[in-house]
């Protein structure tokens, strides 16, 4: 082989090693199923928005239908400020409703939209305004044993009732 | 007594070669800035080195990716959880499998013919010629050829693990059913660059050094028959191997102990 191929096939292989490097750095993050043009955006605003990551998907009856673009906190109503982008072809009314769910017992977290009525239909930037904070396991386990103990001592067994025995309803 | 004496020779003669293959790599890492002078023979062993062992790695990369998805898949599928796949497939390709099994490749495909090339220029006396004419062997032969192969490591790695990740994403998302957003969005969110990415370069560099050194020492020390030659390759394979395994274990507990 001449020199000048060889050089061009090492460059070559230099080349495509930074790329698997960029690849790999990047993670393929401008891998967008959705593009900005056949989208459009809508902000939800979730007192406690869970595991929920940017690029998680947004879903309506369980079939995707945008996806997470940005999660930042609202500085003046300290709520998670999650911004979404939603097909284009899938239009729903104002009056509905978001929620974090999550996939399965242990899976990962995402928004699901339950559609209103209203005739009138999101527009880009709109805000949903009725929206359901992701279950945190901790908060629901406490409810649980305050409600027991609120139950009173006759009613659960003596150990669980310990805590907070004249607990007000 | 006899006994006794033989042990005292073994380890004498064992600490003899260890000292020897130090300054061997010494004398050869000294060597570097003279041969980085004359680029044109370090870019002919990139090519020999690392060009030609593109294919196979690249073709294990992929099968390794389609297999370990397949395999988490089926485990991760009684859990719900089979959005990890990617994760999970990423942080084994890009911590331990992508540098470790590249270099036993790396030390498969790229180290024997080194080996066998420096063990047969000395087989054939061209090393003898060549230092009888006042050329120095460590800056013209083998400088070039340790380069080659540091330099090409990190980089066949680097796609060992990147066409893993796609071989994988091939087998998640377009045949098992993965959602897309969530296999590369878990993997974005939990994998680190420089944590993870950085240390498997790392490792990948170490290894590269260790390959081709152990590559090198063996051909230019090797018994200038042709059963040495054949001795000298195998052994090549089987050290480099067992030194990337051991100090990939010390590497990783050093790098990802904590935490």
């Amino acid at each position: 082989m001449t020199k000048k191929g060889t050089e061009t096939l090492v460059g070559l292989f230099v080349l495509l090693g930074m790329a698997g490097l960029v690849f790999l750095s990047l993670k393929a993050a401008n891998l967008a199923s959705f593009g900005s043009r056949d989208s459009y955006t809508v902000t939800a605003k979730f007192d406690n928005i869970g595991g929920l990551k940017a690029r998680s998907p947004v879903r309506s009856a369980g079939v995707t239908v945008g996806r997470v673009t940005s999660i930042t906190l609202d500085s003046k109503s300290f709520q998670g400020l999650v911004t979404m982008e939603l097909e284009r072809g899938v239009q729903f009314p104002r009056d509905s409703s978001a929620k974090i769910l999550t996939s399965g017992l242990l899976g990962d977290q995402y928004i699901g939209i339950e559609p209103g009525y209203e005739e009138k239909h999101l527009a880009p930037g709109d805000n949903i305004a009725q929206t359901q904070s992701a279950v945190v396991l901790e908060n629901l386990i406490g409810q649980f044993l305050f409600n027991k103990a609120a139950e009173g001592p006759a009613a659960a067994p003596p150990q669980a009732a310990a805590p907070a025995p004249g607990a007000r309803k | 007594m006899n006994a006794l004496a033989l042990l005292g020779a073994r380890t004498l003669g064992m600490l003899r070669s260890l000292g020897h293959s130090a300054f061997f790599f010494g004398d050869m890492v000294r060597a570097v800035p003279a041969s980085l002078r004359r680029f044109d023979l370090v870019v002919t062993q990139i090519h020999a080195v690392g060009n030609l062992s593109l294919l196979i790695i690249l073709a294990s990369g992929m099968a390794v990716g389609f297999v370990l998805a397949l395999q988490m898949y089926y485990a991760l599928v009684t859990y719900g959880a089979t959005e990890s796949l990617g994760l999970i497939v990423n942080l084994s390709l890009v911590r331990e499998l992508g540098p470790v099994v590249a270099a036993l490749l790396f030390a498969g495909r790229a180290g024997t013919s080194l080996t066998a090339e420096i063990g047969l220029m000395k087989a054939g006396e061209q090393i003898a010629a060549m230092e009888m004419m006042a050329v120095d062997t460590k800056s013209r032969v083998l400088a070039p050829r340790f380069i080659g192969g540091v330099v090409s490591m990190p980089l066949l790695a680097i796609l060992f693990s990147a066409v893993g990740i796609l071989g994988a994403y091939v087998v998640a998302v377009l045949l098992l059913g993965v959602d897309a957003g969530n296999f590369w969005s878990i993997m974005q969110s939990k994998v680190d660059v420089w944590r993870d990415v950085g240390n498997g370069v790392l490792k990948s560099i170490v290894f590269g050094v260790i390959c081709t050194a152990v590559a090198l020492y063996q051909g230019y020390e090797t018994e200038a028959t042709p059963e040495g030659v054949a001795y000298a390759t195998t052994r090549t394979v089987v050290i480099s191997s067992l030194s990337v395994l051991c100090m990939d274990f010390v590497l990783t507990a050093l790098m990802f102990s904590t935490g």
